[in-house]
């Protein structure tokens, strides 16, 4: 099982745009990607696929998240999700 | 033949084949099972794939719009498919419910939930809902709700339209709107004018009509025949050579005998300031600022509007132009400053009163038209909308002249501001009436309804007196400070006459309608209005004063309006 924390950048938080572009991100990974939010047990982790989880997850700017994976190419899945998740996606 | 008969809105002769918008997709029944035939598996698979094509069918509507508007489709798009969505319908699908109930449920739960996190969430349940409607639809082999999508352009029949659907009506594909529902002050008359398409609403009996049919539409009378003939051809012919007439405002409104009202232009932004400008409009009655405001998360910085501010002031070098501050509420809601949760939002926290649950927005937006206005060379003026008491007024005067603005007023939109009309003039300028939102509040009915449409007119005698006691306000004041109307009354040539009659100082409409108005205002002298308006405000009813008003102008059927 693969870990990764991740601070979120967006100015409104990880919702509308942000969590599109994330949700589809992870959509076409070929493995599962669960998230939750830093302080919150592994159990509550949610299918970090799902735009709906995303937006229940209620992550605003500056909160930390964890994203976690298992099986072939998870270590650099998450590295490229933590990518998405710590830029300003409402910037660009 | 058969004729339908409704309220027009919107003139316009028009002889063209009608598609039925889509009914709203119904509930499947509570407890509906699998049928017989159907495993669980199979039930399954159909669910998975109907949610691929209605994400595939939003994906391309996404790609084929723009800004705020394709963010908002991707995110519905993703929605369709969405593990949460569709896992929790497959369980229920696994213990022997119909897939289409199944969704349902699912989307119900989910769009729950959205609505309890409140603010922007809740918003986007109603993105759930609808693409939940979608799947339905496509499980059941029926067209997906909204605008049908045609190749050829047509009259485009419904029960009522809701803004949502202005995104996605094509002006160049619909020709005319006839709806059974709504009234002379839905959204689909609003539309119907902003975009110039003829439009009766309130006719009952046209959603029985199969697509395809031929029917003539007069969106002056307000009328709809089925399989027209020469006489409606010869209509339609006559009202193309009064629409080139009626096509040009030379730029001065103004009775007979020179009596100047000016005629000024409802713009929701620069482009619209730059069109309502070539079209001669006198200046700007009524700038909506929500335009900055709608689909955001969160609040424009002070910068953002003062560039979205001098945008619109730009078109009018020299000349009027009025701002209302953010009219947030009721059904323009926004998620930073208004609760969604409101029992009954006309009567809510809107327009002016969200100061009060959200200071500073306003300040700042006031900080924000005063710098765009520093150096502009339009004349600015501001007022905000839902002001109740002359207290509210004087507040707002006070905030004006802190954000160094000169000219401020308010809009009369409630009842207990017309009839305080000559107390909240000593403390502001100027006064706007917003006859749309005075007239549902002075008859307790909702703008939305269609079967209140008769009680929702500004041609009730009741609105008229509340519009004359307004400007007598004005008059008891002492300084005959300005009084406009910038509701969708003004722009009915005939009722302008009315207003004009009443002593209202400058109209101020959607810019499609400043030629009809200029064109009939033109045609009758000061006298001659306020005469009409003794017969309206004598009239007994609304249908009876618009009647009388319209038999004594014989402009309007040369014009054919």
């Amino acid at each position: 099982m693969s870990e990764r924390k991740a601070t979120i950048a967006s100015r409104v938080g990880l919702h509308a745009r942000p969590a599109s572009i994330f949700a589809a991100a992870v959509g076409e990974l070929p493995i599962e990607v669960t998230i939750s939010l830093e302080n919150d047990p592994v159990e509550d982790a949610m299918d970090a696929s799902s735009i709906l989880s995303l937006m229940s997850l209620g992550a605003a700017n500056g909160d930390v998240v964890v994203l976690r994976a298992e099986g072939d190419g998870a270590v650099e899945a998450l590295e490229a999700l933590v990518k998405i998740l710590e830029t300003d996606l409402d910037a660009e | 033949m058969q004729n339908f008969s409704g309220v027009g809105v919107s003139p316009g002769r028009i002889i063209g084949s009608v598609r039925q918008m889509p009914k709203p997709v119904s509930e499947p029944a509570v407890g509906e099972r699998l049928s017989s035939s159907t495993t669980a598996d199979e039930a399954t698979a159909s669910l998975r794939a109907a949610s691929k094509v209605v994400q595939a069918e939003l994906q391309g509507r996404a790609a084929a719009a723009t800004g705020a508007g394709r963010a908002v489709l991707e995110a519905t798009a993703l929605m369709a498919a969405d593990p949460m969505l569709i896992k929790a319908a497959v369980k229920l699908i696994t213990s022997g419910t119909s897939a289409e109930r199944a969704i349902w449920e699912s989307g119900a739960s989910v769009a729950e939930m959205l609505h309890n996190l409140g603010g922007y969430m809740a918003d986007r349940a109603t993105d759930v809902l609808d693409v939940r409607a979608r799947i339905v639809a496509e499980l059941r082999g029926v067209p997906a709700p909204g605008i049908p999508q045609s190749t050829e352009p047509f009259i485009l029949i419904a029960e009522d339209l809701a803004p949502a659907d202005t995104a996605t009506l094509d002006p160049a594909k619909v020709l005319a709107l006839v709806t059974s529902g709504g009234g002379p002050q839905s959204h689909t008359a609003i539309i119907a004018r902003a975009l110039g398409l003829p439009a009766v609403v309130a006719a009952p009996g046209v959603d029985e009509l199969v697509d395809g049919t031929e029917v003539y539409v007069d969106g002056a009378a307000g009328t709809v025949s089925v399989d027209p003939a020469a006489d409606e051809q010869a209509l339609v012919a006559a009202w193309l050579l009064a629409a080139e007439t009626l096509a040009v405002f030379d730029g001065t409104g103004s009775t007979a005998d020179g009596h100047l009202v000016p005629l000024l232009a409802n713009v929701g932004g620069a482009v619209d300031a730059v069109k309502a400008a070539e079209l001669g409009a006198q200046g700007v009655g009524l700038l909506r600022t929500e335009f900055c405001f709608l689909e955001r998360d969160t609040e424009p910085t002070i910068d953002e509007q003062v560039v979205a501010y001098r945008g619109v002031f730009d078109a009018f070098p020299g000349k009027k132009v009025v701002v209302r501050t953010l009219d947030a509420g009721a059904d323009k809601p926004l998620p930073f400053l208004t609760d969604s949760t409101e029992p009954n939002p006309s009567l809510g926290v809107r327009g002016y009163r969200t100061d009060l649950t959200t200071p500073g927005v306003l300040k700042r937006q006031l900080t924000a038209i005063a710098t765009a206005a520093a150096d502009s060379p339009a004349e600015v003026w501001v007022m905000a909308p839902m002001i109740a008491t002359v207290d509210e007024a004087s507040d707002f005067a006070a905030m004006c002249r802190v954000a160094g603005l000169k000219i401020p007023g308010v809009m009369v939109e409630v009842p207990s501001a017309a009839l305080l009309a000559d107390r909240i003039l000593g403390e502001v300028d100027f006064v706007s009436l917003g006859t749309n939102d005075l007239t549902q509040y002075t008859m307790a009915a909702d703008r939305q309804l269609g079967t209140l449409a008769a009680l929702n007119s500004p041609w009730q005698p009741a609105v008229l007196h509340l519009i004359r006691l307004t400007v007598a306000g004005s008059i008891a004041q002492g300084k005959r400070k300005p009084v406009g109307v910038c509701g969708e009354a003004a722009a009915d040539p005939v009722l302008a006459v009315v207003l004009v009659g009443l002593g209202v100082s400058s109209l101020s409409m959607t810019a499609r309608s400043l030629s009809a108005v200029g064109a009939v205002l033109k045609s009758v002298t000061l006298d001659e209005a306020k005469r009409l308006a003794e017969l309206a405000l004598s009239a007994r009813n609304a249908d009876e004063a618009r009647t009388r008003v319209r038999a004594e102008l014989p402009i309007l059927e040369q014009l054919g309006l």
